[in-house]
């Protein structure tokens, strides 16, 4: 297996007094599709926000690129390279396309920004007609595309995707599965959080089911679906 | 003259010239107004808090223009470099050190202290300055210009065109910087704010100061024709609450407009109804304008 790129280690956090994660373990290596999985309130955008360090880890490790960033501010971790595309996607409705794409950029990437901009176009050409557009007035599709975007500018090392296929038609999230494929076969190492099994499973190389703030299963894909009891136990198949 | 001539105001007040130049009087008034307005419209658009301190801290900007002149002979308009700075910087360590600490991240909790600060200002200057209103002479306090036949006093002049200068550096700031670009991110995202790694509370703090150094400008430029007590910044700041909500809250355009709006309402219905009643005009406009568009003239849709 390639070197680790992320390690989660008993992670626990909450939101004041009420504890979300119960201890979590994960480990994503560098050039993986991993898969997370897990019903609606399993915990998982919880999960993604603490390691954006949006929602601070009351104990446990999380250790990303050799370096340890529990507790880390939002921007430390964005500098490490460690970029969420965030559910419900989260672009600045007020600015135009091509400043959130810039904002990317904000903290990383800078110096590769007019060449991110250009790869950015190329795999949403869409975004290339509208970059004068505000973002709000974008259509759902369109702004997961520019989420996806601007989180390309800051030239992830691993890119969190929070529910990318929400909302999207089946069309566009046909095209949004094979775009996650091509990203990770440019190198991209990816954690792709679905409620969308099926197709999160096909591309993944590694998959994690989350119940109640802990994992209850991790695996390869092949496992999981070969597992009738399971499926129907954790992902309601 | 026979006295009661003087007792019922002749026709002559509606004499276009004078009207004319109770329009631009408003104007130079507005250009301020607005100025004031601005600094009010930022920090609502961003923390989305009404700062009810921003009056008590354009009275302290007035005391320190008036301060450097006396004390240190500088003249108001000198005084810019260092009131507009000195403003930014008071700014910014009010929200890092009192607003953002006192807070716990909850708005109406910021909304009570800028409340509380404003009282604790406003009874500061009672104690130390006293409240006796206070005024500044320099060589051209008295002067006018002559604009098509009105005679408009120079400082209302230099008001005008400073409160517009200073109008267009803040929105080339908020518009065409990274900063702004920063700063209208977290006015309305400020989740997706902290994932792309802005420090919201860093840009919190900066729109707070630079809302501040707005007032910092309008005192410099208010000064010469103005004057300054512990009270002065009640009646302006409840004239930039109308313009903030009348041109739509965290709308600069509107509070532009809306500065100018008012200024003319306010100069020409005080020559149309008197001083005192003057004032009716905006509050009737303010009504008028939130019954047919209760989102503010520029303001978005909620
Ligand atoms: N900001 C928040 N404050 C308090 N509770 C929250 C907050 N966000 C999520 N929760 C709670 O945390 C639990 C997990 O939510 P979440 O992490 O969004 O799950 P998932 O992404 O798996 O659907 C839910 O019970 C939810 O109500
Ligand atoms: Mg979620």
């Amino acid at each position: 297996m390639a070197e680790t790129l992320l390690e989660v280690q008993g992670l626990t956090a909450g939101y004041g007094a009420v504890r979300i994660l119960h201890g979590l373990d994960l480990q994503i290596a560098a050039g993986e599709i991993v898969a997370l999985l897990g019903s609606n309130g399993a915990g998982k955008s919880t999960f993604n926000n603490t390691l954006s360090g949006i929602v601070r880890a009351s104990g446990g490790a999380v250790k990303f690129a050799g370096e340890t960033i529990t507790r880390a501010a939002p921007m430390a971790i964005v500098d490490a390279g460690l970029i969420q595309v965030p559910e419900g996607r989260r672009v600045f409705p007020n600015l135009s396309v091509l400043e959130n794409l810039e904002l990317g950029a904000y903290r990383r990437g800078k110096a590769g920004k007019t060449a991110n901009l250009e790869r950015v176009y190329s795999l949403f050409p869409r975004l290339l007609e509208r970059l004068t557009q505000k973002a709000g007035t974008l259509s759902g599709g369109e702004q997961q595309m520019l989420a996806i975007g601007r989180g390309l500018m800051a030239e992830p090392k691993l890119l969190i995707l929070d529910e990318p296929s929400l909302g999207l038609s089946p069309k566009l999230v046909e095209e949004l599965f094979a775009l996650i494929g091509t990203l990770n076969r440019e190198g991209l190492s990816i954690l792709l959080v679905e409620q969308n099994v099926g197709q999160s499973l096909e591309i993944a190389h590694r998959a994690y089911v989350m119940e109640q703030g802990a994992i209850c299963f991790s695996g390869l894909p092949g496992e999981l679906l070969a597992n009738p009891a399971l499926k129907r136990a954790y992902l309601g198949m | 003259m026979k006295s009661d001539e003087k007792a019922y105001p002749p026709p002559a007040m509606l004499d276009p010239a004078i009207l004319f130049a109770s329009v631009l009087n408003g104007l130079t008034t507005g250009a301020v107004y607005a100025l004031i307005a601005l600094g009010l419209t930022l920090i609502y658009g961003v923390l989305h808090i009404i700062n009810f301190a921003h009056g008590a801290a354009l009275m302290m900007a007035l005391y320190g223009v008036y301060f450097l002149h006396e004390k240190l002979g500088l003249d108001p308009y000198v005084s810019l470099p260092i009131m507009v700075p000195a403003m930014f910087v008071a700014g910014y360590a009010l929200y890092r050190g009192v607003i953002a600490r006192a807070s716990h991240g909850k708005d109406e909790n910021i909304l009570l202290i800028t409340l509380g600060l404003s009282i604790m200002l406003e009874n500061a200057a009672l104690y130390f300055f006293k409240s006796d209103t206070l005024t500044i002479d320099t060589a051209y306090t008295l002067s006018t210009v002559n604009i098509f036949g009105a005679m408009i006093a120079v400082p209302k002049m230099v008001a005008f065109f400073g409160a517009l200068a200073t109008t267009a550096v803040l929105l080339l700031v908020i518009g065409k910087t990274s900063l702004g670009r920063a700063i209208r991110a977290c006015a309305k995202e400020r989740q997706g704010a902290r994932l792309v790694g802005i420090n919201v509370d860093h840009v919190f703090a900066m729109s707070f100061g630079i809302g501040l150094a707005c007032l910092g400008a309008a005192a410099c430029f208010l000064l010469p024709a103005y004057y300054v007590n512990p009270q002065v910044g009640n009646g302006f700041v409840l004239i930039a609450f109308t313009i903030v909500v009348l041109g739509g809250m965290g709308s600069f355009v509107g509070a532009l407009i809306g500065g100018f709006l008012i200024g003319v309402v306010e100069s020409v219905g005080g020559l149309l109804l008197g001083e005192s009643l003057g004032q009716i005009g905006i509050f009737v406009i303010f009504i008028i304008v939130l019954l047919f568009r209760p989102q503010g003239l520029f303001g978005a849709r909620a």
